[in-house]
């Protein structure tokens, strides 16, 4: 029984852990830069919509994804214009487009769609005879394409971040924008690039949630998972493989939280809904001395005309 | 002397200048979304600045609005000017009306006079604890707040859910198998005093003015007020002067959630009569908005609570006239939160200031008013 749990918990654990990978990954590339982006939260909710909202007309999962990262990508640089342009406070910009995204979405799902429509989204794809191998068939080779892709992220993302040029340049505008700018790395045009991507990446975890995992679209459907997101890059500390075991104990925590309302053991219901939230604020509190290896200038705005 | 006074009421000028220009572009903004919405936005924004001022319903019902959101923005603008962030007013409106609800029920035979400020306290202390949490975590545990006010919504909604489901629920709704998840009414000594026969009205609108005149009091004329905005705005020359920066965080969040239950208090003492399960509409959220606009003084966020009070009863009316959903004002109000915080520009950028500020007609050495300047 506890073991049929365990078993159970893994394999509805992973697949919802794509969406908080997804814009956690995302997120990091925003945060690496130097700009905190709470917006995910907003960009997921718009972006779960206008791809369900593709696939409700056209019937295109494929189509529908795009239009989502498109939509994320538009939602991030909207972000940067505020945050790097005009070198707004970001913890209260992220909380403006949190609401913009919350408000979009809702309003136009009901005007267009109504009520609860599901759709052909993206399922399972089995992978022959692998899938057929005992408990670990099921958990690595039967899963939404989209989570393969997750999960292919995590090294790209540490390639992209750490062997690259550009990932040098992006480590460098988050940690110190003066001698970056000194050495002519533009800070505006790469804090541009990070957060437009991370939108990119917010608009794939919104499409995976309503074109993969639900397949249908309603109000609030992210339901906190964009704050967990960025909740998970400091988990992480800013660093895909880390961000990759928050997200795996974020998503089992959630289908242990499922699983108990399946096995009808005797727990409020409300409690249950309760606790990865309890869980995220704990994780924060815990991780508090690694604050120090953040970028050191996150959330700061870069102003080459003043020093310090 | 008499020239720098001048130049203060300049500043201010400026101030509201940019604010209500933010407001402007963002309902421009909001146009397309109407457009998209497939509505005209012209009379869609006829409707919703103009109905609710079109007879005593709709001016009675925005005032209804202003109360709860004076309150929370009060709270808001005491922990920004705190130099902490509170996203959590949801949360803390929700402590708040369990609080204050499950003392109001609790002391059915009190006289009113009691009553009363023993349920406002009680609403208080219930969203000061919720807030607090997040504030300890910030001071202690250097927990970005952002994430556990909002974390703490989360939980505060589920919590609140549970305890109208089961421990607080009307045991009305049990012995009559509906279920409502709604607590019992309160006893009537309880009840906010409505104004006028017919309307929702009550006085729940005056102490939130006298709070609000208070609040100015306590952060522009007391020490404790002072030392406050001292390490919000410069968290370090106050560690230097002696001022114990933690303890003062953690204060302005339990004040700041206090606000919030207390706007939690109105909304069961002044509308609803009891516990419900959309209680808050918003307000947690919605307070941002007007402690921002109205540049986070007590005395704009009164005439600021007025304005967003409008705002809402105005897109309840324009759902009904153009059939878009009243949601779209949350995201107009996220535009305008991303139009003011970028506005700031302005008033941040020395360069950008004087010029405004010269085009007023001001004094050529450009000192700034901190009361004005930092909105």
């Amino acid at each position: 029984m506890i073991l049929e749990i365990i078993i159970g918990v893994i394999i509805s654990g992973i697949p919802l852990s794509a969406s908080l990978l997804f814009a956690s990954l995302g997120e990091m590339f925003s945060q690496r830069s130097g700009v905190f982006n709470l917006g995910t939260e907003g960009i997921m909710m718009l972006s779960a919509f206008v791809g369900f909202y593709v696939v409700y007309i056209i019937g295109s999962p494929v189509l529908g994804i795009l239009a989502a990262m498109a939509i994320g990508g538009l939602m991030g640089m909207l972000m940067a214009l505020v945050s790097v342009t005009f070198k707004a406070q970001q913890g209260i910009s992220g909380i403006g487009l949190y609401m913009f995204g919350w408000g979009v979405s809702g309003t136009l799902f009901r005007v267009y769609v109504g009520g609860v429509t599901n759709i052909d989204g993206i399922g399972k794809v089995a992978i022959p005879v692998l899938m057929d191998i005992p408990v670990i068939g099921q958990i690595l080779f039967n899963q939404n394409p989209m989570v393969y892709l997750a999960y292919l992220l995590v090294p790209v993302s540490g390639y992209v971040l750490f062997r690259t040029s550009w990932g040098l340049k992006v480590r460098a505008v988050g940690t110190t924008p003066q001698a970056a700018d000194t050495l002519g790395v533009s800070v505006e045009r790469i804090r541009y690039q990070c957060v437009t991507l991370g939108g990119m990446m917010s608009g794939l975890a919104g499409a995976y949630l309503s074109i993969g995992q639900a397949q249908m679209f309603a109000d609030n459907l992210t339901a906190g998972r964009g704050f967990i997101a960025v909740a998970l890059v400091y988990f992480g500390r800013w660093k895909p493989v880390g961000i990759m075991w928050g997200a795996l104990l974020f998503s089992m925590a959630h289908a242990l939280q499922r699983s108990i309302q399946v096995y009808g053991i005797d727990f409020p219901y409300e409690i249950a809904v309760a606790t990865p939230y309890v869980l995220v604020i704990l994780v924060l509190a815990l991780t508090y001395k690694g604050r120090s290896l953040g970028p050191l200038a996150l959330g700061k705005p870069y102003n080459r005309e003043f020093r310090g | 002397m008499e020239k720098n006074k001048a130049d203060n009421y300049r500043y201010l000028a400026v101030s509201v200048i940019i604010v209500l220009a933010s407001l402007l572009i963002a309902l421009l903004l909001g146009a397309f979304l109407f457009l998209i919405a497939g509505a005209n936005p012209f009379e869609a924004y006829g409707v919703m600045l103009t109905q609710p001022l079109d007879g005593l319903f709709g001016i009675t019902e925005m005032l209804v609005r202003a109360a709860p959101l004076m309150l929370v923005g009060l709270g808001i603008a005491i922990a920004f000017r705190s130099g902490i962030l509170n996203i959590g007013g949801e949360g803390q409106i929700m402590l708040g009306v369990i609080f204050g609800t499950a003392v109001g029920l609790a002391l059915p035979e009190m006289p009113k006079i009691v009553l009363v400020p023993v349920i406002f306290l009680s609403a208080f202390i219930g969203g000061g604890i919720w807030a607090g949490i997040a504030g300890w975590m910030r001071a202690y545990l250097n927990v970005n707040e952002i994430l556990s006010t909002v974390m703490l919504n989360y939980i505060a909604i589920q919590v609140y859910l549970y305890l109208l489901r089961g421990p607080l629920i009307d045991p009305k709704e049990v012995s009559y198998g509906t279920g409502v998840p709604q607590s019992a009414p309160l006893p009537e000594a309880a009840w906010l005093t409505r104004f006028i026969r017919g309307f929702r009205l009550h006085s729940g609108l005056v102490i939130a003015i006298v709070l609000a005149v208070i609040v100015f009091l306590f952060l522009w004329k007391t020490t404790v007020g002072y030392r406050m905005r001292a390490v919000g705005a410069e968290p370090k020359a106050a560690t230097y002067s002696g001022m114990n920066v933690k303890r003062n965080l953690v204060l302005a969040m339990v004040l700041s959630g206090g606000f919030a239950g207390m706007a939690g208090a109105v909304e069961v003492l002044g509308v609803h009569h009891r516990a419900l399960e959309s209680i808050s509409a918003g307000y947690g959220f919605s307070g941002i908005v007007v402690a921002l606009f109205g540049g986070l003084h007590p005395l704009g966020i009164i005439p600021a609570s007025a304005v967003f009070g409008l705002l809402i009863v105005g897109s309840d009316m324009m759902q009904r006239a153009v059939e878009v959903p009243a949601s779209i004002i949350l995201a107009i109000q996220g535009l305008i939160i991303l139009a003011i915080v970028s506005s700031n520009i302005f008033l941040r950028n020395p360069k950008l200031r004087d010029r405004l500020f010269k085009l007023l007609g001001g004094g050529k050495e450009a000192k700034i008013d901190p009361e004005g300047g930092r909105a």
